[in-house]
C-alpha cells in the first residue's frame, strides 16, 4: 500500500483502507485515520446535499505533495488520501486519510497536519443545497487557514 | 495560445468557464488578470478580488510568475474540501 491519493465519485470503505493500510506490515504499531462527512447544519442553515468540484490534474498533485511532506516530517510507513467528488448528500462520507507509523504521536500528528493541509491547499470546492432549495458556495475558514499556518 | 479556466464560484459569477488568451497579448499573471478585466470590464469586481488564487500548469502561482504559449492558467476562489 504504502503511499497513495484518490479523488473519485465513488464512496470508500474505512475497514477495506484499514486493512490495505495495514496489509502485509508488522512494523506499524500505530494507525490513526479520519473521516470527514456531509454534516446536516451549517452556519445555522439545513443542508440536504453537496456538490463538490475539484481541478482535475491539480488536485491529485497537490495530494501527492502534502503526502511528501508529510514524510519528511514524520517517520511513516504509509499514509492514504481518498477524496470524494460530486454529488453527496446529508451523512455521506467525503474524505478519508489514513497513517501509520511505529510510533503513535507520529501518526496523530501527521493525520492532522494532512487534513489541515488538505483543506487550505487542495483545490476542492464545496457548493451545499439547503432543504428550502438554494444554493450557497462554502466560504473558506480563517480558523483552517490559521491551523494550517501553525505547521508551517 | 494559453488557456485560462475559471472554477467553481468565479466560473458561475463570469458565465465562462474558460478561454484562449494570445500569447502576445500578456507576459505573466498579473498582465493576463490585467488583460483579461481590460477586455471584460464587468469581470473587474469578480477578478480583483485578493483572496483568488491562481495556478499556472497545476501549480499555485504568484502574480510575478511567468506565462508562455501552451500554459494552463487557471483562477479560482479560495478552497473548501475536506
Amino acid at each position: 500500500m504504502s503511499f497513495s491519493i484518490g479523488v473519485q465519485t465513488r464512496d470508500f470503505d474505512v475497514g477495506r483502507e484499514y486493512a490495505e493500510l495495514i496489509a502485509g506490515d508488522t512494523a506499524a504499531g500505530a494507525v490513526v485515520f479520519f473521516v470527514g462527512r456531509v454534516r446536516d447544519m451549517n452556519h445555522a442553515r439545513d443542508v440536504k446535499s453537496m456538490s463538490l468540484e475539484y481541478y482535475p490534474g491539480m488536485t491529485e498533485n497537490i495530494l501527492r505533495n502534502i503526502l511528501d511532506e508529510a514524510k519528511t516530517r514524520w517517520e511513516l510507513i504509509a499514509a492514504r488520501i481518498f477524496h470524494r467528488v460530486g454529488e453527496l448528500s446529508v451523512g455521506d462520507q467525503i474524505v478519508f486519510v489514513g497513517v501509520t507509523s511505529a510510533h503513535r504521536e507520529h501518526a496523530f500528528q501527521a493525520a492532522e497536519f494532512l487534513m489541515d493541509f488538505l483543506k487550505t491547499r487542495a483545490p476542492f470546492w464545496k457548493k451545499e443545497m439547503g432543504v428550502d432549495g438554494a444554493e450557497r458556495w462554502i466560504e473558506a475558514n480563517a480558523n483552517d487557514q490559521q491551523r494550517a499556518l501553525g505547521w508551517e | 495560445m494559453i488557456r485560462v479556466l475559471f472554477l467553481a464560484q468565479l466560473r458561475e459569477q463570469l458565465g465562462i468557464a474558460e478561454l484562449q488568451v494570445a500569447t502576445v497579448s500578456v507576459a505573466s499573471v498579473a498582465t493576463l488578470k490585467q488583460y483579461l478585466v481590460t477586455s471584460n470590464p464587468q469581470w473587474e469586481q469578480y477578478l480583483s478580488n485578493s483572496k483568488l488564487l491562481v495556478a499556472v500548469n497545476h501549480e499555485y502561482a504568484k502574480a510575478d510568475v511567468a506565462i508562455k504559449s501552451g500554459d494552463e492558467v487557471a483562477f479560482f476562489p479560495p478552497v473548501t474540501g475536506g
